[in-house]
């Protein structure tokens, strides 16, 4: 990889090899599939089957989809957090209205920064926007994997605690250069 | 937001009776061992339009004292920050100043 840089005129570029795009992709991928509405989850709680469909279109235009309790899967939980503390009933509220929206909002950067992404690497130039998504994109993937590997602010000294044949040094070991993919494009985009 | 038409008759009920909306909202952002502090500190100037320095100081904050109050005001408005701050992976919630 060849780490972000401004452009002069505006944007960013940089050059990842084939093997760094696909593993991008792939960890992006993973995000947006987990941040999708889970339809099971909002559909059939209760009375709906013999309802009217177009009563039932009606209610969920006006009361949307979301759920007022945080995700179970803690690593959803924190791509999805709680926006009031020691409050359930606000958090509630809060998540009921917002969540959706959260939801389809990371969805989306994740969707565009695959489609500035070639699959086979090579050059990557960004306007100020993608270059956004991406931050945000790239964000999400590492508190997801921050959160499975239960990485604290240590995290130097949690890694260099795995032997290299542990299973999870090389997960250690993606987290540290997606930490540094992001730094570059924060660098370049100041 | 919509306005809608008020019948003029009605008496609007007086602040003083609901004394919890006088007191001010604030956003607030917790530490978290994921986020970069270049990442924490342009998000403090893009969102909020803070200057380096403010931003700077806010995420110093954060990192050292576990939060900060990056911003005070409605409630609407606290709430929207919290929406946006989300968005970008940061750790922030609502809180009504005491």
């Amino acid at each position: 990889m060849e780490p972000f840089r401004s452009v002069r005129g505006g944007g960013t570029r940089a050059w990842l090899a084939a093997a760094e795009a696909s593993l991008l992709r792939s960890l992006v991928s993973q995000v947006m599939s987990l941040v999708e509405p889970d339809d099971l989850e909002d559909q059939g709680q209760g009375q709906g089957q013999d309802e009217d469909p177009e009563l039932a279109a009606l209610e969920a235009m006006v009361q949307g989809p979301g759920a007022d309790k945080p995700p179970e899967d803690p690593v959803l939980a924190r791509l999805l957090p709680d926006g009031y503390r020691d409050d359930p009933d606000a958090a509630g509220e809060f998540r009921r209205y917002t969540e959706p929206a959260l939801r389809s909002a990371k969805h989306q950067a994740a969707q565009e920064m695959l489609d500035t992404l070639p699959e086979a690497g090579g050059r990557i130039q960004l306007t100020q926007d993608q270059a956004l998504s991406w931050l945000k994109a790239l964000n999400d993937v590492r508190l997801a994997l921050g959160v499975r590997l239960g990485v604290t602010e240590e995290f130097e000294e949690q890694w260099g605690r795995l032997k290299q044949d542990d299973p999870q040094w090389s997960a250690f070991e993606v987290y540290a250069w997606l930490g540094a993919v992001q730094e570059s494009l924060v660098q370049a985009m100041h | 937001m919509v306005v809608s038409a008020a019948p003029a008759e009605v008496e609007v009920p007086r602040s003083a009776d609901n004394p919890v909306s006088d007191k001010p909202w604030v956003t607030i952002v917790w530490n978290d061992p994921v986020n970069l502090m270049s990442y924490v500190t342009y998000v403090f100037q893009h969102v909020f339009g803070y200057p380096k320095k403010k931003a700077t100081k806010l995420m110093l904050d954060v990192h050292h004292k576990g939060k900060a109050v990056v911003a005070a005001g409605a409630r609407e408005a606290m709430e929207r920050n919290v929406e946006i701050l989300h968005g970008y992976g940061l750790w922030a919630t609502v809180k009504q100043d005491k």
